[in-house]
């Protein structure tokens, strides 16, 4: 059956910006080849031609208005940030 | 009696009739949290001072505002329900710092309007993903009925928090049973409504597709007073549904003549406990005398229910969960070379083992490659489970089994397994997947660990009142609603 190896769970974890060590990244390979494994069993039935269900209602394109209203104040915003600066969010530097 | 022990109804009446006063309801509740919660560990924020002044104001208020449909009645909001001020935390540690958010999610605005008040935020399994309330990074909440025992989850705290007395009322959120299952484990009535019939806003989103907010109440008319408030669309969820909800309460008329049951036989296989099954057979046979007719049916694609949750659930969370990041709130690692380094850090060191288990999983399954494999076909089989319900509901009112397949389990016997821990939820996971609503109310004591069990009533579409409907009756005709724990030792 399906094995993800070390190096894909790697990649995985980078596409999910999770940080992983070397022991973590085993101990993922192993739980998640399980759980994979597990859900091979879903290839036991044809689903040729079934419509994939995204939403359980027969609700589509739900439109609205296009109006701006006040909501939260910049001040309220930046109130949980940690670290702002001049009235914006400051984070780490994006490039070297 | 305590007044805790009062419903809705009961502690209306003293309110109007002076008996006891709003703020005496509330200090009551408090008192009552405080000489309990060191040993059940079900709530993990307080909102005391607030509550006490909303109360005082309450006995201040003229008598227009005690017909509001909740005047005065303490309510508990399990933690990943966004509050105004007080901190909403997911019981992650990613978001253990968030002590001001800055809006009420709809429900809260909604119970606020009715009049009710805020208690104070229910500890569940971190971002709601668990079946224990074990994976909370704040606390781990016991089962009032035997401390050794698990509550159940995701919303372990609600569940607990209702069994204990401590609030007669909470709120919680399902998504694959995390309302149904803790209170079929904690001996209370828990409800998830059809998708759409309340509005997600202010829910923080864990799986968006079948994420939705329901009631944990000690009797099923208390639990349809509470859908009734918080029911309704909502301008701010577009898939909140336009479809008018009905009076709860007065489909509560005790009569289940002609009523046709279904009971899938793929719910009493295997690894089902045969006392969960002979309780629920019991109920059955207690609704068949009050002439409801049942018979066995199918629900073929049941076996797969488990699996297709697990890719639907998991991908939808890992794009969910990528809102956080450090940024704009919650916790940020601190040391972090650049932005990049920052959002792995931060989100390594802020979710817990089982969420970025789940976080990984997804992130897979919508990998590209892989798609279609895992995500597309999960997706396909959730179409098959989905007309296995429909298909049933065309010749059947409700659909009737057990809520889980045992009873609690004890502390730390299945936390290290997924696949165990995930199998807790087989009964309970169809019905988010086919959106559709299930209560689970209690149905009697397992004769060897004398631990409550949950007897499952599953509806159409849409049709909350006939679920409730059949839950009163049954609840009408026994007595385990009256029952309650005794802290620390076997039932009363």
């Amino acid at each position: 059956m399906s094995k993800i190896s070390k190096d894909q769970v790697k990649h995985v974890a980078d596409l999910a910006r999770l940080a992983i060590s070397e022991k973590e990244a085993e101990k993922y390979s192993e739980q998640l080849s399980a759980i994979i494994d597990f859900s091979e069993q879903l290839n036991e039935l044809d689903t040729t031609n079934v419509e994939p269900t995204t939403h359980v209602l027969d609700m589509k394109n739900v439109m609205r208005a296009d109006e701006p209203k006040d909501w939260i104040s910049k001040e309220d915003a930046l109130k949980n940030a940690p670290d702002q600066k001049d009235g914006q969010f400051r984070v780490p530097s994006i490039l070297d | 009696m305590s007044v805790l022990d009062l419903s809705i109804k009961q502690l209306q009446e003293k309110l109007n009739n002076q008996d006891v006063t709003v703020t005496e309801l509330v200090q009551a509740v408090y008192d009552r949290i405080r000489e309990t919660d060191d040993e059940i560990q079900a709530f993990v924020t307080l909102n005391e001072e607030n509550a006490l002044n909303e109360a005082k104001a309450l006995d201040e208020a003229n008598s227009n505002d005690q017909l509001l449909p909740l005047f005065g009645m303490p309510i508990g909001i399990k933690d990943n329900i966004v509050t105004k001020g007080i901190r909403t935390t997911c019981s992650s540690q990613i978001l253990s710092n968030l002590d001001d958010p800055l809006y009420d999610a709809t429900v809260v605005q909604k119970l606020s309007e009715a009049k009710a008040i805020n208690i104070g935020k229910l500890n569940m399994d971190e971002f709601a993903m668990g079946s224990s309330t074990e994976n909370s990074s704040m606390q781990s909440t016991r089962n009032p009925w035997n401390t050794d025992y698990v509550p159940g989850g995701s919303s372990g705290g609600s569940a607990a928090a209702v069994a204990a007395g401590q609030v007669p009322f909470a709120l919680g959120s399902d998504t694959g049973g995390s309302v149904r299952q803790p209170a079929s484990y904690c001996g209370v009535v828990g409800m998830k409504p059809t998708y759409g019939r309340v509005s997600r806003f202010g829910l923080v989103a864990f799986a968006s597709s079948l994420d939705q907010i329901g009631p944990l109440t000690r009797t099923v008319e208390d639990n349809a007073r509470i859908l009734e408030v918080i029911a309704g669309q909502d301008k701010m969820d577009s898939t909140s549904a336009n479809v008018e909800v009905p009076n709860y309460s007065d489909a509560l008329t005790g009569n289940v003549n002609g009523l046709k049951i279904a009971v899938p036989k793929e719910y009493f296989g295997d690894g089902v406990d045969e006392n969960v099954q002979a309780r629920v057979r019991q109920a059955l046979s207690i609704l068949e005398q009050q002439g409801a007719t049942w018979e066995e049916v199918s629900l073929p694609h049941s076996e797969y229910a488990v699996a297709t949750y697990y890719m639907i659930a998991s991908s939808e969370a890992s794009a969910n969960l990528a809102r956080f990041d450090g940024v704009r709130y919650g916790q940020r690692a601190e040391n972090a070379e650049d932005m990049m380094d920052m959002f792995k850090k931060s989100r390594s060191e802020g979710f817990g083992e089982e969420v970025k288990r789940r976080i990984m999983l997804g992130t897979f399954a919508l990998s590209s490659g892989y798609y279609d494999a895992y995500y597309k076909k999960a997706q396909q089989v959730r179409t098959l489970i989905k007309q296995d319900f429909d298909q049933i509901f065309e010749n059947y009112d409700v659909v009737i089994g057990p809520t889980a397949p045992t009873t609690a389990f004890k502390v730390g016997d299945q936390i290290d397994d997924p696949l165990t821990m995930y199998a807790n939820d087989i009964m309970t996971i169809p019905v988010n997947l086919a959106g559709v609503p299930g209560i689970s109310v209690p149905c009697g004591f397992h004769p060897e660990n004398d631990m409550p069990v949950g007897l499952q009533i599953i509806g159409k579409h849409f049709d909350e009142a006939t679920v409730y409907k059949v839950a009163h009756a049954y609840e009408q005709a026994t007595d385990h609603h009256k029952q309650q724990p005794q802290l620390g030792g076997a039932k009363s």
